[in-house]
């Protein structure tokens, strides 16, 4: 945790280290002096017996290769529309390729099985990259306004309640008007309005950091601002940062689900499950389940994994910050 | 603590007003005038110049943020050139259904989700309480509207008890209180989804209230044990449930949103969604500003009444 410091004030420590141990008078009573495993080991190892959060881990893998490598193995038409192949059941044959698909296809004469794939690309890509923006920008926004002073540091926390507390899905749905047309777009959209958690998160883990001896040490060994940051602060604070990351996941594919709903997401070619539900009223009272269940669980069941993997990382990194 | 409350309600001011300017900015960056909806798209340069002149649009962005503010003190809201009528006309008109909706299911899930959550503390680690905890953690994931398609297949069109949409007839909010059959799935669906937050909030702090002293010290006196739940832990558990209602506001008018659409209702989040497909950038204004101020509202208000309900907050 503190490696810097140490690696820097090891060899004086070390060697009295080792002429206690050496002298058998000094060897403290409890007997054998052992090693206790570090604050990550121990979190790795709380987070591998949580089995729920396993769980999670596991639906997430599924999930991802289903989506990137199903479509390599399952080959299917997602680009030309075959109005004669629409609408066909579950088993179905087609009464132009004597095909038969296993989820059936849609209006337009898609594969839904192909398409749940594609819409399930989307919703990783859009999760991801999502998460990462407001996280890379919430980390640092958070540690600069935690080392300032106390007037920018109050103006930059205000700013953040300001961004706050005006409703995101609102605020989204009216700037995707204009700009929704592709992944990188809609997720530097969800990056832009979902960062003020982790910066909030940072600031807090920065401010108690900066009152403890080896942030001094450090400042005192003459660290500028920007290396107290990176250096030392970030991998510091990252551990509460990184329980947030999966839960931004599963709010910004529930974000999009909801844009794809309404009508505003990603641009028509392109498929998202939220779209491809956006019809999901009409497809139940004409009985075509199997165009809204298995898009429906899809994508609870990614974002109930999210969750779980959230939970399962916040309980294991509490054992680590227990023992700090 | 009434310094306390002044200097809430002084900062709530400013990041209104923050709120304002920031949304104001963001629509001004899309839609600078409406002058294209007033004149149509085949109006003459010179024309548009004027129109924008008279009815200033024509001046620096800093002195049309400030007459906007100006006239939100006021409650102007904008006008909305497609529809004719000045935005808070709308809202008045379409606010009641959205009201009775929101705040039905809101009443609802406290109702279901504070007994809940005791009754799973309380009955911890037994088959009830994993079979609740799963249930509401799926419920957690699921999107508003999801829920409602497959309450529409199972309790519409397959059980026929309730009517799969909200008649458009029913337009006034008068016609949706005597026919609560109609808004039942609606309803249902939000009380749902906020059970799924809620309930779960309610589990931990239930937990965490049962294993302090002074609970034992109530069972320790021969206080029986509903004496207990009622007199002591329920109004302890309930506590933080304050804060999380004055939070969920943002997620209550998605979830409305979401429901409005997909029920077809009259309602707010309708007339937001038709705003977004004709592109009427004063009501998306006016909606966008309106959720911010009720956001500020709603955590002002938890804490007021955070620091009434709880003497160990004043100090």
């Amino acid at each position: 945790m503190t490696e810097d410091l140490e690696n820097r004030v090891k060899p004086l420590g070390a060697t009295g280290l080792q002429v206690a141990l050496s002298d058998p008078e000094l060897m403290p009573e409890g007997g054998d002096v052992q090693a206790i495993a570090s604050g990550w080991r121990l979190a790795v190892r709380e987070f591998a017996n949580n089995k729920v959060a396993v769980l999670g881990v596991g639906i997430l893998v599924f999930f991802v290769l289903f989506c990137f490598l199903g479509p390599l193995f399952y080959h299917t038409n997602q680009s030309l529309t075959q109005p004669l192949n629409a609408n066909l059941q579950p088993g179905q044959t087609s009464p132009i390729n004597g095909q038969t698909y296993p989820l059936g296809t849609d209006e337009h004469g898609f594969d839904e099985l192909g398409r749940i794939m594609l819409g399930g690309q989307t919703a990783l890509e859009v999760g991801f990259f999502a998460a990462l923006i407001s996280i890379v920008i919430g980390t640092l926004y958070g540690a600069v306004s935690g080392l300032s002073g106390r007037l920018i540091d109050g103006v930059m926390m205000r700013f953040v309640d300001i961004v706050y507390s005006i409703p995101f899905l609102f605020i989204v749905l009216v700037l995707a008007t204009k700009f929704s047309a592709t992944v990188l777009e809609i997720s530097l959209l969800f990056g832009f309005f979902s960062w003020l958690v982790p910066a909030r998160l940072m600031r807090g883990e920065v401010l108690t950091l900066r009152e403890r001896d080896f942030v001094s040490a450090a400042r005192v060994m003459g660290s500028g601002r920007s290396r107290l940051v990176y250096r030392h602060l970030i991998p510091n604070a990252l551990s509460v940062v990184i329980v947030n990351v999966t839960f931004l996941v599963a709010d910004s594919i529930l974000a999009l689900a909801y844009l794809g709903f309404l009508g505003f997401g990603l641009q028509y070619p392109t498929a998202s499950w939220g779209d491809m539900l956006g019809n999901a009223d009409n497809y139940i009272s004409n009985g075509q389940w199997w165009l809204v269940y298995p898009v429906g669980f899809c994508l609870v069941a990614v974002v109930m994994a999210c969750n779980l993997v959230g939970d399962g990382l916040r309980d294991a990194l509490d054992v680590r910050l227990r023992r700090r | 603590m009434l310094g306390y409350i002044i200097r809430r309600i002084l900062v709530a001011i400013v990041i209104t007003i923050g709120i304002a300017a920031i949304t104001f900015e963001l629509l001004h960056l899309i839609s600078g005038s409406p002058v294209h909806e007033v004149l149509g798209r085949g109006a003459r340069p010179a024309q548009i110049a004027a129109w924008n002149k008279q009815h200033g649009y024509d001046r620096p962005f800093i002195a049309q943020l400030l007459t906007y503010l100006g006239h939100l003190v006021v409650l102007n809201f904008g006008y909305s050139y497609k529809q004719g009528q000045s935005v808070a006309q709308l809202f008045k008109e379409y606010a009641g259904r959205s009201l009775y909706l929101s705040g039905s299911a809101l009443v609802l899930s406290l109702l279901i989700a504070i007994p809940l959550g005791i009754a799973q503390a309380v009955k911890r680690n037994t088959i009830g309480d994993y079979a609740m905890t799963t249930l509401t953690f799926v419920l957690y994931a699921m999107p508003p509207f999801f829920l409602g398609i497959i309450l529409i297949d199972a309790f519409a069109l397959h059980l026929h008890i309730f009517p799969p949409l909200v008649p458009s007839s029913q337009t006034s909010t008068g016609a949706a209180l005597t026919h609560p059959r109609d808004y039942a799935l609606p309803i249902l669906t939000l009380t749902a989804v906020n059970i799924a937050s809620f309930s779960r909030y309610m589990r931990s702090s239930a937990l965490d209230n049962l294993s302090q002293d002074y609970i034992r010290l109530a069972r320790a006196k021969g206080l029986s044990r509903r004496a207990m739940l009622y007199r002591h832990l329920l109004r302890n558990a309930c506590l933080p449930m304050i804060t999380l209602v004055g939070l969920s506001i943002p997620d209550l008018l998605a979830g409305n949103l979401l429901v409005e659409v997909l029920f077809n209702i009259q309602g707010l989040g309708l007339l937001f969604f038709n705003a977004l497909q004709n592109g009427d950038y004063p009501i998306l204004l006016a909606y966008t500003v309106l959720g911010g101020i009720l956001t500020v509202l709603g955590n002002l208000m938890a804490d007021i009444a955070l620091t009434v309900a709880d003497p160990r907050v004043r100090i």
